[in-house]
């Protein structure tokens, strides 16, 4: 189950033609699919596109009313590769994933899909994860599109924009008989907004009865001579098509501007347009409705660049700007090949004037649009916004207000209670002994332990390929032996075979560990096939121990309870001991996800409680009078509970360990004081509600034992101090 | 063609600086914290004021307790046609530097992170800021103090806000047995920069339908803390609740009540076996006092009151050399280093009436619930034979028989029910082996250690006064337990052999100042040996 429920939203899905939806783009984007008449939809999670997959999880009820099918497939690759029912049928498909990184994955279905064409409009909708919360490498999915001649879709930042592009894009692929890519920046994922919906329409054909009458034709199957065949239509007749469907449907759009202006222009990615709009607004040309006094030619199709209309605005223009995020410059490079080819002698600017590279937020194309028109045209900017100031001018946004080292940066971590913590205090604890070693991480939460307090991991070449990254220094015979990480989801998604597989197939020696915690966590708590749950519309409990052994793993241990900090420690330590060249070992860590254990624990708590029955709520402390302050606890978990707080001790100043109120018990801190023989001030405490009977009179009679049995003691105290401490006490 | 918009009609201009422009709100919270919900809210109540709403995040993996900002734009209705524009306002969804009307921030370091990113500026933004801390990873695994200072980030805050609402949103919510977003949006609607009714905001929280009392209080709570300021124009109008209050302030402040009834009849401040000895500080100068007779106590409740007196006698000591601030550094360092945690200690500590109350006061414990303590202890060898008798001891400390019952029984760690007859037995037990103590191998180890120390800084006192009080802050240093104590211990010793070589030069304090940071720079070792190698 996902972590974010979005069983209310999905109501929304049901409305008709002339409601208006206030929803997330995500949402919107799941409605334009139903009301364009989707077939099949596939996809795989991944931040900012994870919630789309959930809300069609949680849509079964209407997608089974529509006929539609859905999966959440194994890897984008999977995905990508259902689009293949659209290539014969005229089925409407779309699939959606996190890109860069799943559109590499997906690529080499998707390079077959492109070259034979698809008959059904095929929809690839992208989470371009670039800028500021991301979590991946900083590249751009439009070179995919370039390569593979798959248009590009960019909507600009604005719900019934990108309602209206989704609608668009199976057009589009249907006139071109070419998959499309729907680009939505991470901003535009998250966006809220309105839009006027439109009856959802079933499917005009099924997949049930598409599948019940197979079609081929073996023109379209990516072989020779069929794949020479395939390259020349691209050009001769899918490319053409698509650009007369986006001339005839006005896909892009052109502000023309006041006419002292026309000498100037700027071109912009659609989903940059409100980020340039703004900038203008502050540089007193436009407006709040986009009444620009400069020329603007907004390309919601990034690809292909449709040339007749680059020339028709570049015409008469002494100067214009593209502007376009990331790099390489794509689309600034494509603009001067149509300019050039045509003779044309208007100058055309872009990353010379903006930045090379990184997001182009309001500050950077405020920046580079005040350049450019500074430049042209002076006595058109009208205003210039405080963000143009130079650090140095005390009324300038960016003056020193407060001291850098004051601010520390806080990057993401390991959650309260996170099962995965102790594998890394583990492992590291493990190393004091052994000293270091080689870690090759993955894609997951745990790759948040190459952070304070854990230092641990080295490289992350992927989902899932944690194991592979790890191949060529898993060579029998090192001293130390490499250790590789991987979650359930990368284990799923292409570990199993290219780390698990590989290693057995190579003999190699590495000691690779699986966190397996019943989710595919990280992208926000989905199912995958090791999870617990019963699910009905999935199958899951399959061991990922059972997997790796059915592959040839012969040295495997599953350990079903992580906090046991010792245990996983003197698993590591066994398997680091193990005699050399005895082939890989697999390590698999299984404790729940403890974000997606606590919703259910909570509830199941509080229904107990309400029917009267016994609970048990455990917490940690640390004694402030035992803590020292030396933080060593800290240094081995990082739990955001485990936190440092105000020394009461008059003679010591140095702050001491304590222990939140969001602590969930999960008992790190105490068996971690035991595992790295810490301090004795952690103590758990277990307050039971409704405790029985029994247990009322064996408390009553242990607290009259403790009052008699530390009675010396206290009299001892009352003689040392003086009375008022007590009573303050 | 590609579709084609009508030309301006109206000269744009500068309509952004003529006020046509959305109300921009910027939330940087910690995943998890609630910044997206107190968005949504903010959404809810300007959509049903009829405002374009849209808010963006950048979720991610910054959801994972990572700093993330929320971004919202609030255009007022448009009436009527626009002509020759997009018929709806078109929203950023960055924040632009500058240009924020209203920052909220929940924790005073995203408060600080607002400013530096030029969030929060004097000339416009409505600054809300939750006072309380949250430390970051750096601040926490510091060995010693690594906590920001707090009064920076509130300077910051005061500079760079048109008006500033600081106050500590988190206990408010706690109060009220809700979160922080529900206090901050009542921050919010008090602040009054968002043209909605007090009304529409709870109406919102009655519609997200969860915890909708606790959360209404806290954001009654939330909007008292914000209602704008009697209208004496200052420059900035600051709202600062009970400005924090920071430890060291609280301790000066008991620091100067107890110096004045040590002035006076200091054995009200000690127990009545200690009340001859603290009648005895009345020699001593006045700064020192209310530290002794802290020492005093602290060595008596140890030991007994022979321990406390030799305690004593080794301030007077030091007081000889007539240095005020030196004897208080030295009578604090001494009576912790005299009172060393040994097993017997924590075990009295553990099984004190007040810390069983405590525990249960800090879980919330009701009287109808039970609780159970459990300790997590895990006593090594080394500490077992350093608390028995020096020949028994050394004998146990010698077999390997004794070693390996011990170990047998505590590798693991023991988990002891401090509220079961027989694990309170235990404890109390131990604590009560307080007069076999000093006859114990540790205790003499611990006393020529402090002798040697004193010795030290007397004899340096004489020509360095300023290096005798590094000397004697070099007691910090020593910290924890097992592994941790000793690893401090080395550094301890590094540091007090650094002190005598570094005698005579001219900046020895500083520098011995230096290398005790560098020894609480990291676990190992590696800042202090680089630093005493760098001499």
């Amino acid at each position: 189950m996902a972590e974010r429920s979005f069983a209310a939203e999905v109501a929304k899905l049901r409305l008709g033609a002339g409601e208006t939806l206030h929803v997330e783009g995500i949402l919107a984007v799941t409605k334009a699919l139903l009301q364009s008449g989707v077939a099949y939809v596939g996809g795989y999670q991944g931040a900012p596109i994870s919630h789309l997959m959930d809300v069609l999880g949680d849509a079964s009820e209407i997608l089974d009313e529509l006929d539609i099918r859905f999966e959440n497939s194994a890897s984008e690759a999977t995905a990508a590769a259902m689009l293949a029912a659209s290539v014969h049928q005229p089925l409407r498909g779309a699939i959606t994933f996190k890109s860069p990184v799943g559109t590499n994955v997906a690529s080499d279905a998707l390079a077959n899909l492109a070259s034979g064409g698809v008959t059904g409009g095929a929809l690839v909708i992208l989470g371009e994860d670039y800028g500021e919360g991301s979590s991946i490498m900083q590249e751009r999915s439009h070179a995919f599109a370039m390569k593979s001649q798959m248009w590009l879709l960019d909507p600009r930042p604005n719900i019934t924009a990108i309602v209206d592009a989704v609608e668009a894009g199976f057009e589009l692929s249907e006139a071109s008989n070419t998959p499309v890519f729907l680009e939505l920046r991470l901003r535009s994922c998250h966006l809220h907004g309105g839009f006027v919906a439109k009856d959802n329409v079933r499917p005009p054909m099924t997949v049930r009865e598409a599948a019940d009458a197979p079609r081929r034709a073996v023109d379209r199957i990516v072989l020779p001579p069929a794949s020479f065949a395939h390259e020349k239509e691209k050009l001769a007749d899918r490319w053409p098509a698509a650009v007369r469907f986006i001339r005839e449907r006005g896909l892009n759009e052109v502000f023309p501007g006041s006419p002292e202006a026309t000498d100037v222009g700027i071109l912009v990615q659609g989903g940059l347009y409100n980020t340039m709009n703004r900038a203008l607004e502050l540089l007193g040309c436009s407006d709040s409705h986009g009444r620009s006094r400069i020329p603007v030619y907004v390309m919601n199709v990034t690809y292909p660049v449709v040339d007749a209309e680059v020339l028709d605005f570049c015409a008469d223009k002494k100067a214009v700007i593209m502007v376009e995020e990331g790099q390489p410059d794509y689309i600034e490079q494509n603009l001067h090949a149509i300019l050039r080819r045509a003779g044309s002698i208007t100058t055309l600017h872009g990353k010379d004037l903006l930045a090379p590279g990184g997001e182009y937020t309001t500050q950077v194309v405020t920046r580079g649009l005040a350049d450019f028109l500074t430049t042209y045209v002076p006595d058109l900017v009208a205003a210039r916004p405080a963000l143009l100031r130079d650090a140095d001018d005390p009324t300038s946004p960016f003056a020193p207000r407060v001291a850098a080292d004051v601010v520390r940066p806080r990057p993401p971590g390991l959650c309260t209670g996170c099962p995965e913590r102790p594998i890394f205090s583990g492992l590291k604890l493990a190393e004091r002994e052994t000293g270091q070693h080689h870690v090759s991480a993955d894609i997951g939460c745990h790759l948040f332990a190459i952070n304070a307090p854990f230092d641990l991991g080295a490289t992350t070449m992927g989902y899932g390929l944690g194991a592979a990254g790890a191949a060529a220094l898993s060579a029998p015979g090192s001293e130390q032996r490499a250790i590789s990480i991987m979650g359930d989801g990368g284990f799923w998604h292409n570990g199993l075979t290219s780390g698990v597989g590989n290693a057995v197939f190579n003999r190699s020696d590495q000691v690779m560990v699986v966190v397996d915690n019943d989710y595919a966590a990280a992208t926000g708590g989905q199912d995958v096939l090791s999870s617990h749950a019963d699910t009905e519309r999935r199958s899951t409990q399959h061991p990922i121990e059972k997997a790796a052994r059915g592959l040839g793993v012969t040295n495997a241990t599953t350990i079903d309870h992580t906090y046991d900090v010792q245990r996983v420690k003197d698993t590591f330590l066994r398997a680091f001991r193990r005699k050399k060249g005895s082939g890989p070992e697999l390590l698999v860590m299984q404790s729940e996800c403890q974000l997606n254990r606590q919703r259910r624990v909570r509830k199941e708590r509080s229904d107990k409680l309400k029917r009267g029955e016994r609970v048990v709520r455990e917490r940690f402390g640390v004694d402030p009078e035992t803590c020292t302050g030396d933080h060593a606890c800290v240094r081995i978990s990082g739990c955001p509970s485990l936190t440092i707080t105000d020394n009461p001790d008059p003679l010591r100043s140095d702050p001491i360990a304590t222990v939140l109120d969001s602590c969930v018990g999960c008992g790190v801190c105490g068996n971690n004081a035991h595992a790295a023989v810490l301090c004795p001030s952690f103590y758990r405490t277990d307050v039971v509600d409704n405790p029985t009977r029994g247990e009322r009179l064996r408390g009553a009679f242990r607290s009259r034992w403790i009052a008699l049995a530390g009675r010396a003691l206290e009299r001892h105290a009352a003689r040392m101090e003086p009375v008022t401490e007590k009573e303050a006490a | 063609m590609p579709t084609l918009m009508p030309a301006p009609t109206t000269a744009a201009g500068a309509s952004w600086y003529a006020g046509q422009r959305p109300i921009t709100v910027a939330v940087l919270a910690m995943g998890g914290e609630g910044g997206g919900v107190l968005a949504d809210w903010i959404v809810a109540v300007a959509e049903g004021a009829g405002h374009h709403a849209q808010t963006t995040s950048v979720a991610g993996v910054a959801q994972r307790t990572g700093a993330t900002v929320y971004y919202v734009e609030l255009h007022p209705p448009v009436p009527g046609d626009v002509a020759g524009g997009r018929p709806e306002p078109v929203l950023s969804v960055f924040p632009a530097p500058g240009e924020v009307d209203l920052v909220v921030a929940s924790e005073l370091m995203e408060c600080g992170r607002a400013v530096q990113r030029g969030f929060a500026t004097p000339d416009r933004t409505t600054l809300i800021t939750s006072t309380n801390r949250v430390y970051s990873i750096d601040e926490k695994s510091h060995l010693g103090d690594g906590r920001v200072d707090t009064s920076a980030l509130l300077d910051a805050a005061g500079k760079a806000a048109k008006r500033l609402v600081a106050e500590d949103f988190a206990a408010i919510a706690g109060r009220h047995g809700s979160v922080i977003s529900a206090s901050l949006l009542g921050a919010v609607a008090g602040s009054g920069v968002l043209p909605f009714a007090r009304s529409a905001y709870e109406d919102a929280i009655r519609a997200a339908g969860k915890g909708v009392e606790p959360s209404l209080a806290a954001f009654s709570g939330g909007f008292d803390a914000a209602a704008p300021p009697r209208p004496t124009s200052v420059p900035v109008d600051i709202t600062i609740g009970p400005r924090p209050v920071s430890p060291q302030e609280r301790k000066d402040r008991e620091e100067a009540r107890r110096t004045e009834i040590a002035a006076t009849d200091p054995a009200s401040l000690v127990g009545p076996d200690l009340a001859g000895l603290a009648v005895g500080t009345l020699e001593l100068p006045r700064a020192v006092r209310s530290t002794v007779l802290h020492g005093l106590v602290r060595t008596g409740l140890y030991q007994d009151v022979d321990y406390a007196r030799r305690y004593l006698d080794r301030v007077v000591r030091i007081a000889s050399c007539g240095d005020d601030e030196l004897t208080v550094a030295v009578a604090r360092q001494l009576a912790l280093w005299m009172c060393y945690q040994d097993t017997i200690h924590v075990a009295l500590q553990k099984c004190r009436a007040r810390r069983m109350e405590r525990v249960r006061t800090e879980a919330k414990a009701t009287r109808a619930q039970l609780s159970r303590v459990h300790e997590y202890l895990h006593p090594q060898v080394d500490e077992i034979t350093d608390t028995l008798p020096v020949r028994l001891g050394a004998a146990l400390r010698r077999s390997r028989l004794f070693a390996r019952v011990v170990g047998r029984v505590t590798k693991d760690g023991m988990v002891l029910d401090t509220t079961s007859v027989r694990g309170y037995a235990m404890l109390a037990t131990m604590a009560r082996m307080r007069p076999l103590r000093p006859r114990s191998l540790r205790f003499a180890r611990e006393q020529e250690a402090i002798g040697a120390w004193l010795d030290l800084i007397v004899e340096i006192a004489a020509d360095d006064p300023d290096l005798a009080r590094e000397v004697a802050e070099c007691q910090r240093v020593l910290k924890g337990y097992g592994a941790t104590w000793e690893h401090g211990m080395e550094s301890y010793t590094a540091l007090v052999s650094a002190a005598r070589s570094l005698r005579g030069r001219p900046s020895a304090a500083a520098t011995l100042a230096d290398l005790r940071a560098a020894a609480l720079a990291d676990e190992d070792g590696t800042a202090l040996k680089g630093a005493l190698a760098g001499l």
